[in-house]
């Protein structure tokens, strides 16, 4: 039974797959080419490559783009679920709890003590993400959109969406200066 | 209406979000801590941290979660939903003509021109973190569980759920 299978691998990849979307990517590989052979090795980068051009975690792209393939659109959904709904339950289920003693001291204090951690975690994410940016539009160019886009963000209060969804437009449709841009970006970043 | 809301809330962090679950995070906090006010900067923290330590995708559980505390299962449906079905209704519309483009040097200057302002709005979310911790633990608190965790995730590898766990004690028995 496809769906039940679809069910159990992504299932399977979401409670094994700590760290968040991009270090899922081995296990759906392991579960949908080396263990069921629904793609093989070719197209699953293809759907990779694919799917990063697309906004949106990958980590739901790939598992419901794949059950689409394997069974139609139930497999979708299945898929989608499997590797969703079981953390969702989980954080539902622990976060109520801890919020429901938040009067208590010590389990205040538990609260209090992980934004440090968090924070950790963030400046970690966003070190990786600036060093992507650096190894693909250098220091100037990923220096500058960081700058002037905090300040339109920041300063002058404007959505973040309409900030990123500027560049997005400029990226696919602007002129000429792409063209350098990009021979630029394909000279430090052999695909 | 807050369906609405939730659904715009989920939406757009994920519509304009490139480079998959992480970077939507700070994305997703402008909305649900900054926008609409749904959540203290304390609480989006928890459960950041409690994210993080669970497997699964991370932008699914945020939704999942801050949907059901604002309204309910429905809101946790509505908030999944908006995460995950406009990417995939395109990747399953669009495949043939996203396939042709994989490789376009347009498309894929999307993501790279898009990862600097992430990268910014991760670094503002991090200092807010910074403050928030300062303000309720204070700075020799502060300074002691970031510098262990940063140690322990950064130099030592050790897995996330165990640093969580770890501060949880320290809080539980110091900041009690």
């Amino acid at each position: 039974m496809r769906l039940s299978a679809l069910f159990w691998s992504f299932f399977r990849v979401g409670i094994f797959g700590f760290g968040g979307g991009p270090s899922m990517l081995p296990l759906v590989h392991a579960e949908a080419v080396t263990r069921h052979g629904w793609l093989t090795d070719e197209e699953f980068a293809d759907i990779l490559a694919i799917g990063n051009t697309l906004p949106g975690p990958i980590a739901t792209k790939m598992p419901g783009y794949i059950g689409y393939r394997v069974a139609g659109t139930a497999g979708l959904v299945v898929s989608v679920v499997a590797v969703t709904l079981p953390m969702i339950v989980a954080m539902i289920a622990m976060l109520g709890v801890f919020s429901r003693y938040r009067d208590v001291a010590w389990i205040r204090g538990m609260g209090q003590a992980v934004v440090p951690v968090v924070m950790i975690m963030m400046a970690q994410l966003t070190w990786d993400f600036f060093d992507k940016s650096r190894a693909s539009l250098g220091w100037w160019l990923s220096g500058l959109i960081a700058i002037v886009s905090g300040a339109l963000i920041y300063w002058l209060g404007i959505h973040p969406g309409f900030i990123i969804g500027a560049l997005l437009i400029g990226a696919l449709i602007g002129p000429g200066k792409a063209k350098k841009k990009a021979s630029q970006i394909n000279a430090k970043e052999p695909t | 209406m807050i369906y609405w809301e939730l659904f715009l809330a989920f939406f757009i962090p994920n519509i304009i979000g490139y480079g998959g679950g992480p970077a939507i995070i700070p994305l997703i906090e402008a909305e649900v801590v900054g926008r609409y006010g749904w959540m203290s900067s304390q609480a989006f923290a928890e459960t950041l941290a409690l994210g993080n330590a669970l497997p699964s995708p991370i932008a699914t559980k945020m939704a999942g979660y801050v949907g059901y505390e604002v309204a309910g299962i429905g809101g946790a449906a509505v908030a999944v939903m908006a995460t995950v079905v406009p990417s995939l209704i395109l990747m399953v519309a669009a495949l043939g003509l996203l396939y042709r483009h994989r490789d376009s040097p347009r498309v894929k200057r999307m993501s790279q021109w898009v990862r600097p302002v992430i990268a910014m709005m991760m670094a503002w979310l991090t200092l807010s973190f910074l403050l928030e911790g300062v303000s309720t633990s204070g700075w020799l608190h502060t300074a002691i569980i970031g510098v262990v965790a940063a140690l322990a995730l950064l130099r030592f590898k050790v897995h996330p759920a165990f640093v969580v766990v770890a501060a949880l004690v320290y809080g539980g028995v110091l900041l009690g």
